[in-house]
């Protein structure tokens, strides 16, 4: 059912990928950048392909990304979300596994709450399996978006200084950035209140810094700003809203200790006045939406290359339509 | 009455009388009746050759579930002592947090009725320390004791509060009895899933630190001090825990304390994967605490090896690392875990490792009628060890009616090829 691609059956994560599967997804959403800024926003490359969104938890962006992407790939789509289907029910994540594969489809993107959902989905089933994010463990499109946009940005992610600031202890973001970044070269940083680092962060080959300004010493080039859950000043990791923008916001007059412009970065939805001033992520030198834009095309390389298209063909696959 | 049985040709290795030379070993009325060489047997013996076997007291454990009553379906007293005696066991420890809860002395006499019909490893019953296991009120240890109980535990949970568990440990004295605390600080482990370190960073699972151990040992051991009372701390899986009880028995506190074979044998890496079969709590730790934890059973300041026996359904454990259950058995795989793991690299000896699984072990929780010595006089609670026989872990071949274990496919050098139970035998490879 599904061809063997370049990429493997799944995209699961960054961690196991190489970097040079890293940098021909990249290269792969280059071409399909394009067909998001045609009048007719559309392409047969997986015409005839059926692919279920299933998501278990809450997602606005992510998911209509997704939806987007497969749909400009022309492929036929169904959404199931956790609210109202068999999962509110009690259905066991095997169960949900056994009955999409018994449709006969031929991709999954999920989302979960729980870390390695989707690996255990994908060694259940036969179709491609995409994470859209894994409780606290990784989401890969998302950093695959992040790369793209950096790369655009600085031309290059090779020796770029590039510092996660915030929650990294529940960020699936900031450990398939972690991953990408230090796979393509770049130098990383971590940045945050040491109530929301990970045991043992810095043995992955990241700098770790306590504060922002620390970060901002050392000479970032980006910073890539994570969201703060709200519930976390709840769980007692944090003391109030209003102290952690005060000590670890990215604002304004934090970025001019810096002599050279710093990229701003943020996966959303962003806590404007939380962990980045409106001023910030405003700016000139935030690249936010940009991010989202690229979500797009990042996302139908994966689906291309998953469904087993070639790379090489990805500009062919775009022309077929005109 | 059983019929006489003789052992012939075998290395005797009984730790509780430092013994360790070839013999044979005679049993009859259900006793042993001799140990030395060239015996006779007994009109009507039953004779077994164990040349180059090891002939040694059965083995004792405990700490074991057995899903009886409550989910017979994972685990029943039959089945769980089945499972013990074709891991050498003659005696297992079942805790108590079933469905109801054995909390009292009806519930504890259901267990003993359950493993004399059973008539195969003995199955002694552990009571809670709470009613319910609810942290709140005292159980009826008295009563407990009385129909059975050979220690009391709120195992499963820990005992939360410092007050109950004082006053247990103060009660339990009446008794002799053992309190069996399993250490957790509930506010530092919740909604952990696996060790925090390295690997839960990477795989994104919340970690439960081993500071929930060691915060909590080291309060049992502040409160055995002050109330004279014996503690027992089940599966201590932490080096920090090593230390603190190291330091405690220095000073002569009564404090005893056990290990599982997964601990001594796995770290937090077997949980890559989302490998659900490597989920028990408390955690798999890191390399530096199994080699804490080995250490610390060799001097003694671990007393011995208990499985953790946890029988859970196939399908309770097919599901994403958070959502699945703690536990994994380890009746089957215990000994020839241990054996390989410990003697054949060379770190124990065969006696040693005997002495931490069947003569400390009844030692600990004062067992009668059974267990932890060949001498003449005892009752014939004996197992008989191929320690050379090669082995792979296959769980379908498992008499638990469980699988759950992270020892799949693993292979493995010693085993268990008869046990004994009271002169009867209950296993025979």
């Amino acid at each position: 059912m599904s061809a063997a691609s370049i990429l493997g059956k799944d995209l699961t994560g960054l961690e196991h990928m190489t970097p040079e599967q890293i940098r021909l997804i990249l290269d792969t959403a280059e071409p399909f950048k394009e067909v998001s800024e045609r009048p007719i926003k559309k392409v047969p490359a997986l015409r005839g392909k059926t692919i279920v969104n299933l998501f278990f938890e809450a997602s606005t962006r992510t998911r209509i990304s997704f939806e987007f992407a497969e749909k400009r790939l022309s492929a036929d789509t169904v959404n199931v979300s956790a609210t109202g289907s068999s999962v509110s029910k009690g259905e066991t994540l095997v169960d949900t596994a056994r009955n999409l594969e018994a449709m006969r489809i031929d991709m999954v993107v999920i989302r979960h709450p729980s870390s390695g959902a989707a690996e255990f989905l994908g060694r259940r089933i036969a179709s491609n399996v995409i994470n859209a994010g894994d409780g606290k463990h990784e989401h890969p499109t998302q950093a695959l978006l992040d790369l793209l946009s950096i790369r655009d940005k600085h031309g290059k992610i090779a020796g770029l200084k590039v510092c996660l600031v915030g929650d990294v202890l529940h960020s699936r973001v900031a450990r398939s950035n972690l991953w990408g970044l230090t796979k393509l070269g770049a130098e990383v940083a971590v940045c945050g209140p040491w109530t929301l680092m990970p045991r043992g962060i810095e043995e992955l080959g990241v700098r770790v810094f306590g504060r922002v300004e620390a970060a901002i010493e050392w000479g970032a080039d980006v910073l890539n700003v994570l969201r703060l859950q709200l519930e976390r000043m709840e769980t007692g990791f944090i003391p109030s809203l209003r102290e952690y923008y005060r000590v670890f916001g990215v604002t304004p007059e934090r970025l001019e200790r810096s002599p050279k412009p710093i990229t701003i970065m943020h996966p959303g939805p962003m806590n404007r006045g939380v962990e980045i001033d409106s001023r910030v992520a405003d700016g000139p030198h935030s690249i936010i939406l940009d991010q989202v834009t690229n979500g797009v095309a990042v996302r139908m390389a994966v689906l291309y290359l998953l469904a087993g298209g070639r790379a090489e063909l990805a500009d062919a696959a775009k022309r077929g339509s005109e | 009455m059983s019929r006489p049985t003789l052992l012939q040709g075998g290395r005797v290795i009984d730790p509780s009388r430092d013994l360790d030379e070839p013999a044979d070993v005679l049993i009859q009325d259900g006793k042993i009746t001799a140990v030395g060489r060239g015996l006779t047997a007994p009109d009507g013996a039953i004779i077994r050759n164990v040349n180059g076997k090891i002939v040694a007291p059965g083995l004792v454990d405990l700490h074991v579930h057995l899903r009886e009553p409550g989910n017979e379906d994972e685990e029943t007293v039959a089945s769980g002592a089945r499972a013990a005696a074709a891991g050498g066991f003659t005696a297992i420890c079942a805790m108590p947090n079933t469905d109801p809860v054995t909390d009292n002395q009806a519930a504890v006499g259901f267990i003993v009725r359950q493993s004399g019909r059973a008539g195969l490893a003995r199955v002694h019953p552990i009571g809670a320390v709470s009613i319910g296991q609810k942290g709140e009120r005292l159980a009826e240890f008295g009563e407990m004791v009385s129909a059975g109980a050979v220690a009391v535990s709120d195992d499963g949970k820990p005992v939360v509060s410092s007050h109950l568990m004082r006053t247990a440990l103060e009660y339990a004295r009446t008794f002799n009895l053992p309190v069996a605390d399993h250490c957790e600080d509930p506010a530092l482990a919740a909604g952990g899933v696996m060790h925090e370190g390295l690997v839960s960073t990477r795989l994104g699972l919340k970690g439960i630190p081993s500071a929930a151990e060691a915060v909590m040992v080291a309060r049992d051991v502040v409160l055995a001090e002050l109330t004279g009372g014996h503690v027992h701390l089940c599966h201590m899986s932490c080096r920090g825990s090593v230390a603190i009880i190291r330091e405690a028995k220095e000073r002569g506190i009564r404090v005893t304390a056990e290990v599982t074979p997964h601990h001594l044998t796995l770290t937090d890496c077997a949980c890559e994967e989302y490998d659900t079969h490597a989920k028990m709590n408390p955690p798999l730790r890191e390399a530096a605490d199994v080699a804490a934890l080995r250490g610390a059973l060799k001097e003694g300041v671990i007393d011995c090896i208990a499985s953790d026996h946890a029988p859970h359904a196939y399908d309770e454990k097919e599901a994403a690392f958070d959502d699945a259950p703690f536990g994994v058995v380890g009746l089957e795989t215990a000994f020839a875990v241990a054996h390989t793991e410990l003697v054949e690299s060379g770190l124990f000896t065969l006696p040693e490792l005997i002495r931490r699984m069947s003569t400390d072990p009844a030692r600990v929780f004062h067992l009668s009628g059974g267990g932890g010595t060949l001498a003449p006089g005892a009752v014939a609670d004996v197992a008989v060890f191929d320690t050379t026989a090669k082995w792979s872990v296959d769980p379908a071949t498992f008499h638990s009616k469980s699988r759950n274990t992270p020892f799949i496919g693993r292979a493995l050098t010693g085993r268990a090829i008869l046990t004994i139970v009271a002169g009867t035998i209950v296993h025979e490879l």
